[in-house]
């Protein structure tokens, strides 16, 4: 599931790893064939598994040696006890899902703290081939043709932050990120996409 | 069970061996309490037990399986029924490990069975066979891998009923198995799989030649045993690879008398149970899908609550078209592992084979399988969860 190419070298996965506390327990969401999971067991010593509904990731995952569930994120997590992990990821997918507030729902509850990535949808390139050139945007966080892409729900670094407020949930980190590198300010308007950690009850950081 | 002839890799020649133990006084005593004994387990090994003995795998059957799980006999032309799984580079590589698969008490391959002498009478058991279960299977199993003097079982496998053995396995001997592969099987079975083996047990029992099980000296109960494989035989394939292998074709000479089979499926069902009651015996087909029947792992307790203290790490594989044992079930076995906080990979692989497709579809199987080994060889340690 992992559609999101924010930068390259997966400046990302570097982040979020930097992100992990040494040795926790973390479960990603739509993990793809491993790679993030492989990076935070190796540098984090982490106890990592993953769900993921893409048969072929799962076989590399298997490969890998991790624990990988081959099962459907919008069918919840109920399998997984309040705080089961200190950690849960759900990098470049939140826009995939059928339910996105079903799956932050479930994420905050099973895990301490959630770290979410996601495509902006306001970056500059968006907004101008929208409101200048008409046509629904095609840009590196989101490369895709109307006609194919798997993004069902479109969201702002805007829209995430007032979605956290009006669900009282802590923003712990965010980091924005383009082609380039970090982006430092107008996050909404200059990064092709954001990361942030946020949880239920830890303490607000930012608005 | 369709398995393709690979000359090209297997194993080669194998032998079944025979170990005899539970001998009385020092019976077994089974999970109804009543006690069996003396007790054979027919064997087979292949590959090389490793010097600090930890590379020895265990493999189990399904319902009408044996022994016999791969190579070939000396002078058969078909291989051991998991042949495409086991051998040298194949997903239980036994140029790496030592794999080991005995037939199941309560059956008729060689192991103690309804069909073997009672030693209280001189004649066959029959009925006075106890009832058995996958419990007891599975005991009898850890009498052998004591005897061939391992410890710690590296993986145990199986589809189906083999799968509850895998399942039973990790349960009842946490400390002695590092890994567990559940396939295409359930933790329990359900109202409509104990419906089919109903069907098929009636069947055997309303035959008049089934005389209360006392067949032993007489004609045996091949059509009531034929019908019941026949029900087995449809349960285990899917509606498309039914339509597949035969759609609605008519057999070459079908122009016999009335409801002669005419349809090819027909003269294959029939073909099936035919070939069945020449190798099967109708009263192992009553105790063992009995066993099935009562298997529930979670047995009042919760499966959660069953599977807290298993320390193996548990690949579980389903496939899509199975009815027979459905997804779900396998789904239901992996959400209990993350409840008990047991590491559990889950797959469910695409294929049109139906409840077969564990013996059939070897591709993705065996990549999955090869690898999750692999790991739990070299100790991988990933996941508290």
């Amino acid at each position: 599931m992992n559609n999101g190419k924010p930068g390259d070298g997966r400046l990302d996965h570097g982040i979020i790893t930097g992100w992990v506390s040494e040795g926790a327990s973390v479960l990603e969401l739509g993990c793809g064939g491993g790679e993030l999971l492989q990076m935070l067991s190796r540098q984090k010593r982490a106890g990592v598994s993953g769900i993921e509904i893409d048969e072929n990731y799962i076989f590399s995952c298997v490969a890998r040696g991790l624990s990988v569930a081959h099962q459907d994120i919008d069918e919840g997590l109920s399998e997984y006890a309040d705080s089961a992990f200190d950690f849960v990821i759900i990098n470049q997918c939140l826009q995939e899902l059928r339910k996105p507030h079903i799956a932050l729902s479930e994420a905050v509850r099973v895990g301490h703290k959630v770290i979410v990535g996601f495509p902006n949808f306001a970056h500059y390139s968006a907004r101008v081939q929208l409101a200048l050139q008409g046509r629904a945007p095609v840009t590196s966080a989101l490369p895709y043709q109307w006609y194919d892409t798997p993004n069902l729900h479109f969201l702002s670094i805007r829209d995430f932050v007032l979605y956290c407020r009006k669900n009282r949930l802590s923003i712990e980190r965010r980091a924005f990120l383009d082609k380039r590198g970090l982006v430092r300010c107008w996050p909404n308007l200059l990064a092709g996409s954001a990361l942030f950690q946020i949880s239920r009850d830890g303490p607000a950081l930012i608005e | 069970m369709g398995s393709v002839l690979k000359k090209d890799k297997n194993i080669g020649i194998v032998e079944t061996k025979y170990f005899t133990f539970a001998v009385p006084p020092d019976e077994l005593v089974l999970e109804s309490g009543e006690k069996l004994g003396p007790i054979t387990l027919a064997y087979e090994t292949y590959g090389n037990l490793n010097e600090d003995r930890s590379n020895a795998i265990l493999i189990f059957h399904a319902l009408s399986g044996d022994a016999h799980a791969a190579g070939y006999h000396e002078g058969d032309d078909r291989p051991g029924w998991w042949d495409d799984m086991i051998g040298p580079g194949k997903a239980f590589d036994t140029d790496k490990y030592f794999v080991i698969c005995s037939n199941v008490i309560g059956g008729c391959k060689g192991s103690t069975g309804p069909a073997n002498e009672n030693p209280r009478t001189g004649r066959p058991y029959g009925l006075d066979f106890p009832i058995i279960t996958v419990k007891d299977m599975v005991n009898a199993q850890a009498r052998l891998v004591d005897y061939l003097g391992i410890d710690r079982l590296l993986c145990v496998a199986g589809g189906s009923m083999g799968g509850m053995q895998a399942l039973q396995w990790a349960v009842s001997y946490p400390g002695r198995v590092r890994s567990a592969i559940p396939i295409a099987t359930t933790a329990r079975h359900s109202p409509q799989q104990i419906a089919f083996n109903e069907v098929g047990r009636q069947a055997i029992m309303a035959d008049p030649n089934w005389n209360g099980g006392a067949y032993y000296d007489g004609k045996p109960p091949t059509r009531g045993l034929a019908v019941a494989r026949m029900v087995g035989h449809i349960t285990y394939m899917s509606d498309e690879s039914m339509a597949d292998k035969f759609g609605r074709r008519f057999k070459d000479h079908g122009k016999g008398a009335k409801f002669e089979p005419d349809f090819e499926v027909e003269g294959y069902l029939q073909y099936r149970g035919d070939n069945f009651v020449k190798r099967f015996d109708a009263n192992s087909y009553l105790y063992i899908t009995k066993a099935l029947d009562y298997f529930d792992l979670g047995n009042g307790r919760g499966l959660g609550n069953v599977l807290k203290g298993v320390r193996a790490k548990f690949l579980v594989v389903a496939f899509k078209s199975d009815w027979l044992y459905p997804a779900y079930q396998s789904r239901e076995i992996v959400r209990a592992c993350k409840l008990a906080g047991v590491d559990a990979t889950y797959c469910e692989l695409n294929s049109n084979y139906g409840h077969d497709a564990f013996l059939l579809e070897t591709g993705e199987q065996e990549y999955l399988v090869k690898h999750f080994i692999a790991n739990v060889g070299e100790g991988n340690g990933n996941g508290r969860a």
